[in-house]
């Protein structure tokens, strides 16, 4: 089964990446972009074959290594 | 004293530390982080360098490699850990010390001499330290401070800053702070202060020829702290 999570820099924490791709942006003539936020992307590929139970794996691996919860929330897309 | 590194895949001033503990009388020994026992140590130190290639975030695989369990039963018994540069970074990934490194505020590696303030001397690295201001070197990409309201009121309480960029004379500044640090802060202890983060590195200001000496001051006044 395979499960994605993405990640996201919490609302208050500066993202100078974003920024800069903003500018960027800007620059190229994308003039409406309020704002731009840099996060990560993961597909996990488990051989768990129960939906809850993977994702309550993904969630304590996202807890554990994937994001660190002092700058980042998570959020597991749901497996199809 | 007896002093230990952890050399992780990545490290590259592992060496560097090494000299200068030796130069000023610890008798280290190199520690590899698949190893699972910490050999009898009066201080562990976490070296900088790229440990992992600095994937995912930076430290955050290291904290996670077998030798680290040792290290923070260590520390958690009162054992002093002290992590320069990358070694900040994984320590902080640890929990060990509050916090996180971000992405210098200017997107870019800074590698050049600062100064720092030493902001509590009730602790064994600084305890004696004459002067109130070191200058040292910074080389990194991700060393602007952060944490959450909370945990800085807490450290603040706590007085668990130990250093903070700062000019010559020891203002502290914005026009100081050279990555966008919270509060410019440089470096941190744990609430018992037995573990110090630090984004500088004193081992690069061990040889009066080739940098400075304020390296050789803190580390001659760490060994008879310990002693």
């Amino acid at each position: 089964m395979k499960i994605s999570v993405i990640i996201t820099l919490k609302k208050d924490v500066l993202d100078p990446q974003g920024k800069v791709i903003h500018q960027t942006l800007d620059g190229m003539g994308f003039n409406d972009v309020n704002e731009v936020r840099q996060g990560k992307y993961f597909e996990i590929d488990t051989k768990e074959t129960d939906n809850d139970k993977a994702k309550a794996k993904v969630e304590e691996m996202c807890k554990k290594l994937l994001a660190n919860l002092v700058i980042e929330n998570y959020k597991i897309i749901d497996p199809k | 004293m007896k002093s230990s590194v952890i050399t992780f895949p990545g490290s590259n001033c592992d060496r560097d530390m090494d000299v200068a503990l030796k130069k000023f009388g610890f008798k280290n020994k190199m520690v590899w982080h698949a190893d699972a026992e910490l050999p009898k140590s009066d201080l562990v130190v976490l070296p900088g360098g790229f440990s992992y290639g600095d994937y995912l975030r930076c430290g955050s695989m290291a904290s996670k490699s077998k030798i680290m369990q040792s290290v923070i039963n260590f520390a958690n018994s009162g054992g002093m850990v002290m992590g320069i540069c990358n070694g900040f970074q994984i320590l902080v990934e640890t929990g060990l010390v509050p916090g996180v490194l971000l992405r210098n505020k200017y997107l870019e590696f800074i590698c050049k001499n600062v100064f720092v303030k030493i902001n509590d001397k009730k602790n064994k690295y600084f305890k004696n330290v004459d002067n109130e201001v070191l200058e040292f070197h910074i080389a990194h990409n991700e060393g602007n401070y952060f944490c959450t309201n909370d945990q800085l009121k807490e450290i603040q309480d706590n007085n668990q800053i130990a250093i903070n960029y700062c000019d010559e004379n020891g203002k502290i500044e914005d026009q100081f702070n050279p990555n966008g640090s919270l509060k410019n802060i440089a470096g941190i202890f744990n609430k018992e202060k037995n573990v110090l983060g630090m984004m500088p590195h004193p081992e690069r200001m061990i040889d009066k020829s080739l940098s400075g000496e304020d390296g050789s001051l803190f580390f001659k006044n760490l060994i008879n702290n310990l002693k």
